[in-house]
C-alpha cells in the first residue's frame, strides 16, 4: 500500500479529499488528511458576523461531516514536515509516512508583525475580522457602538480574499445607516497600496462608489505600529491616523508549521509551480489554496479551480505522466457592496476584472463588475454552493477551471472589432 | 502603450510601468527615476536589484518585507524612494505596481 497524505482539512484538503477518494485505486493508495481542530469554518461568513447577517452557528461545521468515509482523518497538530525523508511528525510525536504529501495548511493572521497591534487595545477597540474570535468580538463591539471613527486597515500584501476589507467598508456604511447613526460614523479606508481599486479598468468603473458612500480613503500607508495609549496608528513616513474603533487586516502568513520546515518563503508561503501546483522544491509534493506561493487571489474560488486542475495532475503523476500546466490563475469571487446588492469579478493570472456578463456571454444573470441584487443573491448563496457542491468536490455548472474571455468586455476584442 | 524612455521605445501600462521586466536596464531605470524627480546612485541600485530578483522569483512584495531583507532598512527605503517608497521603485526597477486583485 502507498499512502497519500493531505495536510489541513479546511477548503482546499477537504476538496482534494473527496476527488481523490472518487478517482485514486484505493486497493493501492491509503488517504489520510490532518487537522487540528473538529470544526471546519465558512471564512466568507466572518465577513457577516459582525454585522448580525450570520449567526454563530452559520459559519461552521462540523470537520467531520464533510470528509468521505474511505479517507482516514487525524485530528491533531502538524509539528514538522521532513520532505527529504518523506515524513510528517504530529505534535504528540506520531510520524506518517507518505509517498505523496498535499499541503494545504492555509493561511492565518500573524498580529505580532505590528508593533502595538496586539497591545492594550487588541479585542477592545483593535479588532480583526479573518478569525472566528475577532469576526464575533467585533459583532459584539458594534452592537453598543456609538460611532466615532472607523478605520478599516490592510497592513501589507497578500493577503486572503482581498476585497474582504472594501466589502467590509461597504456593509459597514449599510448598517450605520440601518441603525440610524451613519451621521456619527466616519469611515476611513486605510491601505498600503496606491488606491481601494487598484487595477486600471476596477479604478475607472468603480471609484465613484468610495465617494457616494462617503468612505475616506488614506492610500500608501505603510504601518510601523499601533499607538494604543493615543489609538492612532502610524505610519514608517509619521503619518498618523486617529480611531474609536480599528478593524485591521494584519499580515497573512502560512502556517509556523511551514516556517519549522524550512519549506517556504519569509511569509511561509510554499513555492510552488503557479501552473501545475507541484511544489518549486521537492516532486512528490504539491501545494493548493491559501499555502502556496502563486500569484493569484487567496479564495475559496480560487482553491476550488486549483483542486479540479490538482486532482488531474495527481492521477497523472502516480501514471508516471507529465503534468498539465492547467492552472491559469482563475479566480471568481462576488464583491458585497451594501443595501442588497454585490458585484462578481472574475480573473486570471492575466486578465484584470472587466465589465461583462457571467456565466453566459450577453445573458447573465449575473454582471460582472457592476452592482446588482443577483449578484448580491449570489454571494449568499455561495454558503450553500460551499457546503454542498464544492467540498463534496462538485463542479458548479457552466464554470470551468480555466477562465473564459467569452462575455467579457475585453480591450483586445474591441480593438479585433473596429 | 509605447513609451520612449532613454531615447528607447518600450512597452508600459497607463500608469508608466514597464510591461515586460527584460526591457529594464540601467538607462531605462534612470529615465523613468527622472520623471519621478530621483537621481540614481549605486545604493539605489543595489535596491532596484533585490526588488526585480524578489519579483524574478514570484514573491509579493511589501515596505515592512523590504524592510527585514537586509538590504535596506525602512527609514533608508523612504530616504531613497520618497513618499510611496514601493511603488516608486517598483516602477524604477521595471517590474508591476504592488496591487490587489481588483
Ligand atoms: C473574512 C474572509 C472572507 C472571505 N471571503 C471569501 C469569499 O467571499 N469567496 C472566496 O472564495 N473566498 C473567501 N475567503 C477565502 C477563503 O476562505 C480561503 O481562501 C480558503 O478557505 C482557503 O482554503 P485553504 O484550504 O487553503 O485554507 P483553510 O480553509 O484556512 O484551511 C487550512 C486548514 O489547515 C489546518 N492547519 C493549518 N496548520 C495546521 C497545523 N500545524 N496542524 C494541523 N492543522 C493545521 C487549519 O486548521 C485549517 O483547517 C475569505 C476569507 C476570509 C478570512
Amino acid at each position: 500500500m502507498k499512502n497519500l497524505l493531505i495536510l489541513g482539512a479546511g477548503s482546499a484538503g477537504t476538496m482534494m479529499a473527496n476527488h481523490l477518494s472518487k478517482k485514486m485505486s484505493l486497493k493501492s493508495w491509503n488517504i489520510t488528511i490532518v487537522d487540528q481542530f473538529d470544526k471546519h469554518y465558512y471564512q466568507p461568513g466572518f465577513l457577516f458576523l459582525p454585522f448580525d447577517v450570520y449567526k454563530e452557528q452559520d459559519v461552521y461545521r462540523e470537520r467531520t461531516d464533510y470528509l468521505p468515509d474511505n479517507v482516514n482523518y487525524v485530528q491533531k497538530a502538524i509539528d514538522i514536515i521532513k520532505p527529504e525523508i518523506n515524513q510528517v511528525v504530529l505534535a504528540d510525536g506520531t510520524i506518517l509516512k507518505y509517498d505523496l504529501l498535499i499541503i494545504a495548511t492555509g493561511s492565518q493572521i500573524a498580529p505580532g508583525e505590528v508593533e502595538g497591534m496586539q497591545g492594550s487595545e487588541w479585542y477592545k477597540s483593535v479588532f480583526d475580522f479573518y478569525t472566528f474570535e475577532g469576526s464575533r468580538n467585533l459583532r459584539d463591539k458594534l452592537r453598543g457602538w456609538k460611532g466615532g471613527d472607523m478605520v478599516i486597515h490592510i497592513t501589507e500584501m497578500p493577503i486572503k480574499c482581498p476585497v474582504a476589507p472594501l466589502e467590509f467598508a461597504f456593509l459597514a456604511d449599510w448598517y450605520f445607516h440601518e441603525k440610524g447613526i451613519r451621521d456619527k460614523v466616519n469611515i476611513y479606508y486605510v491601505t498600503p497600496l496606491d488606491g481601494a481599486f487598484t487595477k486600471p479598468v476596477a479604478s475607472s468603473k468603480l471609484g465613484h462608489l468610495l465617494e457616494e458612500k462617503g468612505i475616506n480613503i488614506v492610500p500608501d500607508f505603510a504601518i510601523a505600529k499601533v499607538d494604543n495609549e493615543n489609538k492612532k496608528i502610524v505610519s514608517w513616513d509619521d503619518k498618523e491616523v486617529a480611531f474609536d474603533l480599528l478593524v485591521t487586516i494584519p499580515t497573512n502568513m502560512g502556517d509556523d508549521v511551514i516556517a519549522k520546515s524550512g519549506m517556504g518563503d519569509d511569509l511561509n508561503f510554499v513555492p510552488t509551480n503557479k501552473h501545475t501546483l507541484q511544489s518549486s522544491n521537492f516532486e512528490n509534493v504539491f501545494v493548493i489554496g491559501d499555502a502556496t506561493n502563486v500569484p493569484a487571489s487567496k479564495a475559496g474560488s480560487v482553491a476550488h479551480f486549483q483542486a479540479e486542475v490538482l486532482t488531474d495532475n495527481i492521477l497523472r503523476y502516480i501514471e508516471g505522466e507529465p503534468l498539465k500546466e492547467d492552472f491559469d490563475g482563475h479566480a471568481n469571487c462576488f464583491v458585497e457592496t451594501g443595501y442588497g446588492k454585490a458585484m462578481l469579478i472574475d480573473f486570471n493570472y492575466t486578465t484584470q476584472p472587466v465589465p461583462g456578463n457571467f456565466p453566459f456571454a450577453g445573458v447573465g444573470p449575473m454582471k460582472l463588475l457592476k452592482e446588482n441584487k443577483v449578484n448580491h443573491w449570489g454571494k449568499l448563496g455561495f454558503r450553500w454552493v460551499y457546503w454542498n457542491m464544492l467540498m463534496k468536490g462538485y463542479s458548479i455548472p457552466f464554470i470551468t477551471a480555466q477562465m473564459q474571455k467569452a462575455g467579457k468586455e475585453l480591450e483586445e476584442e474591441k480593438l479585433e472589432t473596429v | 502603450m509605447e513609451a520612449v524612455i532613454a531615447n528607447r521605445p518600450v512597452e508600459v501600462n497607463e500608469q508608466g510601468y514597464l510591461l515586460d521586466m527584460n526591457q529594464w536596464d540601467k538607462e531605462i531605470a534612470r529615465g523613468i527615476a527622472l520623471e519621478e524627480g530621483i537621481e540614481l546612485t549605486d545604493r539605489h541600485f543595489e535596491v532596484l536589484n533585490y526588488l526585480r530578483k524578489e519579483q524574478e522569483s514570484g514573491t509579493a512584495l511589501s515596505i515592512r518585507r523590504v524592510g527585514k531583507s537586509g538590504v535596506v532598512d525602512i527609514k533608508e527605503f523612504y530616504a531613497l524612494f520618497p513618499e510611496g517608497p514601493l511603488k516608486k521603485a517598483s516602477r524604477i526597477a521595471g517590474i508591476p505596481k504592488p496591487a490587489s486583485c481588483i
